[in-house]
């Protein structure tokens, strides 16, 4: 049937290009309302042409020259009618190519397709006779392939073409004809994919090769290689294969065989090294963790280096914070808060020692602003274990410290520790009034961190709590410190405050005492003057023994107490400071007989032996106040007179030499040697009544009666001794009394500070005539005058040049004469001392007590040695003047002489 | 006038003669001068007299003692002693001079020197009475001229 309609009947429609293409070589078949066209194959070479185009896809090959049948059945769905029979009539269709065996499977498959595409009730196909045959013809194929293009009804449904590759029974050449040609176009596909798996194979070692080359850590270049020489041998198997297509050899075959050999012993050793491999590889994996856990662990570390880089700053600026207020109570609100926010606390407490010792309160907290009567003994275990520890403990949630805040008893407690803050220089705070217990006192500091979170005190924040702690002491010592000092700045401004209101009302008392006792002096002063002025008078009358006595037990109090009220104005003057030495060039030698002169009558009278003594090295002129000196000495030696009824006094007066000046120092007086001073000694040694030992420091200060007894004998020492020592204090001296005890006698002695005079040389020695030329005094007009003279011319040129000056001159010529014309008028007496000038002065001072108010003794000399000066000081004349005297001369000597009361001209 | 000025110059001369070159007089002499005011006109010759009334007493004394048969040299002394002083006072320089030597002899107790030193006393006595009476004069000229003693620095 098959070949009738083979070349008769034309497809309906033309679906396809290769159709219209192929109308030879198509067969219609047309049962019912279905065609389907099936392609044949031609027993000829352009079917594989056709097949190409139909497909798109070539066959591998094709072995021209077979003609295959193949027949279908399709059986039409019920809904149509069938066209011949009452049965469904079977479609048969045309297998282009008879198939094997395992074709009739491939079949079953393209029908069940077919008919699920299109939609048939029942596909049925059935294999003609022809198939068998095929069958046999196909042995020995690789591939087969067949398409089944179906139209039915007035659709064309042109299915894709079927591939079916199905493996073709490897039959050896000589199962049924051996040297059967192969298909061709098959052969042909087979050999170009040959080629190109060789290629494949050898161009894949290449870049093996060339990643291991270039790899150089690649650790298994032995699996490479061997995967290498793996793919080369296959890749030449199939390069061998390219020969077995045809005829080939036996040394082919040999060749084929022996590259199969190798291959398949190069891949056993392959696996087998891969299997080696293998755990390797693994191990490798496992290290890539590995590292990679370790890069994770370093990272966390890395952050919590940061978190305690974080910290550490935190303390940084908690600590600035701190230490950036002195005040007690800043710092402890700020170290509560700044901590709380850098440790985010739930709760931090400082708990301050109550000043009894045994409790702790409550000072400061986070959260309550102003905490009142908390308190917890100080003996708790807590406490204590925090002041026995310098480190930050964990306390017990429990404790009373930390209890701080009423608790829901929801949520379990957070953390807590405790750490003690030393409180340094505790004595400056308030509690200062502690019991010495213990040295030292701690403040405590509680820490809570948040309930219920799970958070706990990790080893640095607990450092930092500690520092934190040392931080907060020391800036609370700093505080308690400027506390203090701050204090003590309030305490000493009341203090001057009062001092100074003590000194103005002291002064204002001095000044109203100095200002009565300068009046008082003044009013007593007169009446006293008028009392022993006319006392005196008295005593030049005829008086009765009795009233003599009287007159002079009047006389000498009120001479006396002339002498207290000069002693009360001195000491005044003295205390207020108003009182400076007059210092002057004084003949210090005239000093010493002038008191001997004045504490001889009475000491003659109580029939005591006075003895002066001085030393031959004593200069005979000082600087210094000759009137305080005077004052002193007398008054020492006047002590000694009054204290003494009988025995002797003995006055001795030296230079204390520099180098035993030191024997001399007590812890007021420090003298030191120098070239313009040196210091006098004076000592007063008597038999007299003496001091008993523990009298002797009161015996300086005013108004003190050390000896009751004595007193009452003899009038008192009064202020004289209190005024002595202010007056060698003033002269940088030193004044002390030494007494074996009562009845033993005692000594006084002062040491003062005294000035060489002014000698620049020897030869102007003490005369000053020619300073001070401004001040010399010019007018003498009225002065009185007496010359003594024996040499007459002398006698009327000085007298002409005193007249000259205006002077009244009275001229004598013999001392006899002198003392029998001089009175208490005459200022100054000019005199030789050739003849007995020197017993004349004697007189003058006898006759005349006070030294202001006699005439001054000046020795007019023509001799110009040097012992005429000692002589004339010696016997304690006022000057001693070198003729010739010219009037330039007088008058300056005159001018000097009433001035100074001494003039010594050089010799 | 002229006759006036011409004898203050002549005196000026005279008393430079005095002073400068033969050292009769010295400074004290011009004191004296100088004392020499309204109050105490003659001042000056008063003085000069009286030192040589004085003077001629003491040399006659001194004369005198050396004629004992014991010489109190110290009874010299004193004379010498006080005509040194007058001699002073009135500035007669060269007789000053003379008494310091006087007195160093006296003290030698030598006899000779003693008595050339009283011969020359006698003999500076007699010279400086000539010159003096010479300037006296010349001075009593000049005032009763109506001029007046040129002062004496």
């Amino acid at each position: 049937m098959m070949a009738t309609t083979k070349s008769q009947r034309r497809p309906q429609e033309i679906p396809t290009k290769a159709a219209r293409d192929s109308d030879e070589g198509h067969e219609e078949i047309a049962m019912g309302v279905g065609v389907i066209k099936v392609p044949f194959v031609e027993a000829d070479s352009t079917i594989s042409k056709r097949w190409k185009d139909y497909g798109g896809q070539l066959l591998t090959s094709f072995t021209p020259r077979r003609e295959l049948v193949m027949s279908a059945t399709i059986i039409e769905s019920p809904s149509l009618p069938p066209t011949s029979s009452s049965s469904p009539p079977p479609v048969r269709f045309h297998a282009l190519r008879a198939h094997s065996l395992s074709l009739s499977l491939s079949l079953d498959l393209i029908v069940c397709l077919v008919a699920e595409k299109i939609g048939l009730f029942h596909f049925v196909v059935s294999l003609d006779s022809g198939f068998c045959v095929a069958s046999d013809l196909l042995s020995g194929y690789d591939f087969q392939s067949f398409a089944f293009f179906l139209h039915v009804k007035e659709k064309v449904h042109w299915l894709s073409l079927l591939w079916l590759d199905h493996l073709v029974i490897m039959e050896s050449c000589n199962c049924i004809e051996p040297q059967w040609p192969a298909d061709e176009l098959l052969m042909k596909y087979q050999y170009i994919s040959d080629f190109f798996i060789a290629l494949a194979y050898f161009s894949i070692p290449l870049e093996l090769i060339y990643f291991v080359k270039k790899s150089a850590v690649f650790p298994y270049r032995w699996v490479l290689v061997q995967f290498g020489a793996f793919i080369v041998l296959c890749g030449a198997t199939h390069l061998i294969n390219l020969w077995t297509f045809t005829m080939h050899t036996r040394t082919v075959a040999i060749v084929m065989t022996t590259a199969k050999v190798l291959t398949a012993a190069v891949s056993c050793v392959t696996a087998l090294m891969l299997v080696h491999i293998i755990p390797d590889l693994l191990s490798v994996k496992t290290r890539e963790l590995f590292l990679k856990n370790k890069a994770a662990e370093l990272d966390r570390e890395m952050g919590l280096i940061r978190t305690q880089e974080e910290t550490g700053r935190h303390v940084r600026m908690l600590t600035h914070e701190i230490r950036s207020t002195l005040d007690r109570h800043t710092i402890l609100k700020t170290t509560l808060v700044e901590l709380g926010r850098t440790l985010a606390l739930e709760e931090c407490a400082l708990w301050m020692p109550m000043r009894t010792g045994l409790e702790l309160r409550l000072s400061y907290t986070l959260r309550q602003p102003n905490p009142v009567g908390y308190t917890v003994p100080i003996h708790l275990p807590d406490i204590n274990r925090a002041f026995n520890n310098n480190c930050p403990v964990k306390i017990s949630p429990n404790s009373p410290v930390a209890r701080l805040r009423p608790h829901g008893g929801k949520y379990a407690y957070g953390d807590v520790v405790a750490v003690r803050v030393p409180l340094l220089h505790l004595s400056n705070f308030q509690i200062n009034d502690w019991p010495e217990l213990s040295t030292k006192r701690y403040a405590l500091m509680v820490l809570m961190l948040p309930a219920d979170s799970a958070r706990q005190w990790h080893v640095h924040e607990l450092e930092l709590v500690q520092v934190v702690a040392d931080q907060v002491a020391v800036a609370l010592s700093h505080a308690a410190i400027l506390e203090e000092s701050m204090r003590a700045r309030d305490l000493l401004i009341e203090q001057n405050v009062a001092l100074d209101l003590a000194r103005r009302e002291a002064e204002t008392a001095i000044r109203a005492r100095n200002d009565f006792l300068a009046v008082m002096n003044h009013e007593m002063r007169t009446p006293m003057h008028a009392i022993i002025a006319l006392s005196s008078l008295l005593q030049e009358t005829e008086l009765t023994p009795e009233q003599r006595l009287m007159v002079e037990t009047i006389l000498k109090s009120s001479n006396l107490l002339a002498t207290l009220i000069n002693d009360v104005l001195d000491l005044s003057r003295l205390e207020d400071g108003s009182l400076q030495l007059e210092k002057g060039t004084f003949n210090l030698h005239s000093v010493f007989r002038e008191v001997l002169n004045l504490i001889k009558p009475v000491a003659s009278v109580k029939k005591l032996t006075v003895t002066l003594n001085i030393a031959s090295d004593l200069s005979v002129y000082a600087v210094g106040d000759e009137k305080r000196l005077m004052q002193t000495i007398l008054n020492v030696s006047g002590n000694a007179v009054k204290f003494s009824k009988e025995g002797t006094i003995s006055m001795s007066a030296f230079v204390v030499k520099s180098e035993s000046l030191r024997e001399y120092r007590t812890a007021e007086f420090f003298p030191l040697p120098s070239d313009n001073h040196f210091y006098l000694c004076v000592q007063v040694k008597d038999t007299g009544a003496g001091i008993s030992p523990q009298d002797i420091p009161k015996i300086f200060t005013k108004f003190t009666q050390t000896q009751p007894l004595a007193t009452r004998n003899s009038g008192g020492s009064g202020l004289g001794l209190a005024i002595c020592k202010r007056f060698v204090n003033l002269m940088d001296g030193h004044i002390w009394i030494e007494s074996e005890g009562l009845g033993k006698g005692c000594t006084a002695s002062f040491i003062v500070k005294l000035g060489f005079p002014d000698r620049p040389n020897e030869s102007k020695l003490h005369f000053v005539p020619k300073v001070q030329a401004n001040h010399v005094q010019t007018n003498f007009t009225g002065l009185k005058v007496l010359v003594m003279d024996e040499n007459g011319v002398s006698r009327s040129v000085t007298k002409g040049l005193l007249v000259h000056l205006g002077c009244d001159v009275t001229t004598v010529s013999s001392s006899d004469e002198c003392l029998r014309v001089v009175s208490q008028e005459h200022k100054v007496v000019f005199m030789d001392v050739f003849t007995d000038g020197y017993e004349f002065a004697s007189h003058i001072r006898e006759r005349f007590g006070k030294r202001h108010e006699r005439p001054l003794v000046v020795a007019l000399t023509g001799n110009t040695d040097k012992s005429t000066t000692e002589n004339c000081i010696r016997f304690g004349l006022d000057g001693v003047i070198l003729k010739p005297v010219s009037i330039d001369k007088m008058r300056n000597v005159l001018s000097e002489l009433l001035e100074h009361r001494f003039l010594f001209e050089a010799m | 006038m002229d006759a006036i000025s011409q004898w203050r110059k002549q005196w000026f001369d005279y008393i430079q003669y005095l002073r400068q070159e033969k050292g009769f007089l010295d400074d004290q002499f011009v004191q004296l001068k100088k004392l020499q005011d309204e109050n105490s006109p003659d001042f000056v010759v008063e003085v000069i007299s009286l030192f040589f009334q004085d003077s001629e007493k003491l040399l006659n004394n001194m004369a005198n003692s050396f004629e004992q048969e014991v010489v109190d040299f110290k009874q010299i002394d004193a004379h010498v002693h006080q005509f040194k002083g007058s001699s002073a006072s009135i500035g007669a320089m060269r007789i000053k001079n003379v008494c310091v030597t006087f007195k160093n002899y006296c003290e030698a107790q030598n006899m000779d020197g003693c008595l050339r030193c009283l011969q020359q006393l006698q003999q500076e006595c007699s010279v400086l009475k000539n010159k003096l009476e010479k300037l006296l004069n010349l001075e009593r000229q000049i005032l009763a001229a109506g001029g007046s003693i040129p002062v004496l620095e």
